[in-house]
Order: C-alpha cells, then sequence, then structure tokens
C-alpha cells in the first residue's frame, strides 16, 4: 500500500527538517551570525504566541470578540493569573476551572 | 539521584501539563484516520513514524480526498517546517553533544517538547547533562502520543464528546510564555507574532503559524538592535 510510503518519506522529511539546523549550526560548519543569535532568542515568545491567540480569539473559523467566547475570558484570566503567581499549575487550574464555569454559565 | 536522571525527570514534570492537553487530541486523530480509510497499524505506524500531530490530521484527511503522494509528502513538509526554527533555536544548546543524541532528540522535537526545553535552557545556560531534560519531555510526549492514538483506534467512534480537556494545551502555553515576557523587544515580538497569526489565520498548511512567527522575531531583533 503506498500509505505506508507516503509516511515512511514523510516522516523521513519531517525527520531532516527537525535535524537539519541543529546538524549544520552545531557541527560549526556554519558560525552563526551575531544576528541570528539574537534572533532565536525571539523563537519561543513569537511562537508560541501565534500557536496561543488564534486558540483564544478564533472560534469554529471567526474572530471572535464576544463575551459569549469562553476561551478568550478564561484565556485572560489565566494570562493574568501566570503574570502575578508565576506558577505553571496554578495557571492552567485557573484557566481550565474558568473554562468549566463559564462554559456552565453562558 | 544522579544528573542526568533529575534533568530527565524534570523534564517530564514540565511535559505532565501538555500531556493532559496531548491525550484527547491523540485519541481523535486515531478514530480520524480510522474514518479516514487507514488499516489500524497504518494510524500507529504514522503516529510512531512522522510523530507530529497536525500534520498527521491533515494526511489522514487528504488520503480521504484521494490526493495523489506527492502532494501529500509536500504537504507534509510544508505543515511540518515551523520546526526548521526550533532546530535552529536549539542547536547552538546541542552542539557539544554526540550524533547519536542530536538524531534522538531530532526525532523527538515536536511543538510540545520545544517549549519547555528551551525556556529551561535559557533560564539555566548549557550544563552536561540539560539535554536529559529534552529527552525527558520528548519521550515522556512520544509515549503519550503512542498510547493515545491507540485508544483513538480502539475506542474510535465512541470517544466521549469534547471535554475542553484540549484546552490545557494552550493554557500551558501562557503559562510557560507569560513569565519571560520581561523585556520591551520581547513583549513586542509576542504581540506581533499573536496579531499577525489572527490575521493570517486562513492560510492552509499552517503557514500563518510561520509567518506569525516570522514577524515576530523580526519585530523583537529591530527593537533590540535600535536600543
Amino acid at each position: 500500500m503506498t500509505i505506508w510510503l507516503v509516511v515512511i518519506i514523510g516522516g523521513l522529511i519531517t525527520f531532516g527538517i527537525r535535524f537539519s539546523l541543529i546538524y549544520l549550526l552545531g557541527e560549526g560548519k556554519f558560525e552563526i551570525p551575531e544576528t541570528l543569535r539574537k534572533a532565536l532568542h525571539y523563537v519561543p515568545p513569537a511562537v508560541l504566541s501565534a500557536i496561543i491567540f488564534p486558540e483564544l480569539f478564533i472560534r469554529d473559523g471567526n474572530f471572535d470578540l464576544a463575551l459569549t467566547n469562553t476561551r478568550l475570558l478564561a484565556g485572560i484570566l489565566a494570562v493574568v493569573t501566570a503574570w502575578f503567581s508565576r506558577n505553571t499549575l496554578l495557571t492552567i487550574l485557573v484557566g481550565m476551572a474558568a473554562l468549566f464555569l463559564l462554559q456552565w454559565l453562558v | 539521584m544522579s544528573e542526568a536522571r533529575r534533568n530527565f525527570i524534570g523534564g517530564i514534570r514540565a511535559e505532565l501539563p501538555l500531556l493532559i492537553g496531548v491525550f484527547p487530541f491523540g485519541m481523535i486523530y486515531g478514530a480520524l484516520a480510522l474514518n479516514a480509510g487507514l488499516s489500524n497499524a497504518a494510524a500507529q505506524w504514522m503516529s510512531s513514524v512522522i510523530f507530529a500531530g497536525s500534520s498527521q490530521f491533515v494526511t489522514a484527511q487528504l488520503v480521504n480526498d484521494g490526493a495523489p503522494m506527492l502532494v501529500i509528502i509536500i504537504t507534509i513538509a510544508v505543515v511540518n517546517l515551523r520546526h526548521m526554527l526550533y532546530s535552529a533555536s536549539l542547536a547552538p544548546y546541542l552542539k557539544d553533544l554526540s550524533l547519536r543524541w542530536k538524531i534522538l532528540l531530532s526525532y523527538l522535537l515536536t511543538d510540545e517538547a520545544y517549549a519547555p526545553s528551551i525556556l529551561y535552557y535559557e533560564k539555566e545556560g548549557v550544563q552536561t547533562y540539560k539535554h536529559w531534560f529534552l529527552l525527558g519531555a520528548g519521550f515522556s510526549l512520544w509515549f503519550t502520543w503512542q498510547v493515545s492514538t491507540a485508544f483513538g483506534i480502539f475506542l474510535g467512534a465512541s470517544i466521549p464528546a469534547n471535554l475542553s480537556l484540549d484546552f490545557a494545551l494552550p493554557l500551558t502555553f501562557i503559562a510557560m510564555i507569560v513569565p519571560v515576557l520581561k523585556k520591551r523587544p520581547t513583549i513586542a515580538a509576542a504581540l506581533s507574532a499573536g496579531g499577525t497569526a489572527l490575521l493570517a489565520y486562513n492560510l492552509p498548511f499552517k503557514l500563518g503559524l510561520i509567518l506569525a512567527a516570522f514577524v515576530g522575531i523580526i519585530v523583537g531583533t529591530l527593537l533590540e538592535e535600535r536600543k
């Protein structure tokens, strides 16, 4: 079956992408330029925000700022909790509890 | 407890909240893959060989649509392209490891393993046994992904309705990233990336995510250089 082959090739490509710069930048084949080194520090905040924002603001494919968007409200509460407490577990608990409560209310 | 073991367990610990969100995803993937006409073995095979959630969903969908092999393969590559950013970002911290370690850690390099590990590295710097943290995070995710896929395959359509547990994923990312937002360029990077992700949401193949990441990285770097 071709699906087995598709998965093998897809898996090799995925591995190649993940391995590429760990290998190239790590073997001393390229010196990492100073600007790139600076830029790489912004990968975590940029990527994580790019994952988080749509999860909160987009419901069923549409931009949703309404008060009935329970995930947005619960998410904002989680951001506030994280900001003041700096505590991972507390942030997740507050966010999940808020979501359940809001879903029950709305 | 040895330093290696301490780091390994630290990685598993940091990964735990993400696993709560990943488990339902894996189950949904398993069920969806069967629905798309994949055999039990092929569905599980994809979870262990490709090991990248969103590209697996898209692949199942494309198989279902009868898309040509080349289209599916290119799609997998594009959807997983963002991992190159993670690869670049982790490279300086992994550079002294053996090739075997680099291969193993690359195979395990997902969104969910990257996030806690890079923040740990940035906080602690490079020390001898820190890569065990990434191994702990990556392996616990890998294990959970295999088991949840199997659950999805066997439970099939009888998976309980949406319990909203998937919300644990963005929440954990929030808990990880908010404490890092200390300086202005970092905050600007986060906000500009988030805003771009919303504007570019309709782009196919997660390209919006990659575009948003680049906007955030460029904004942050430019602001830092200007100071």
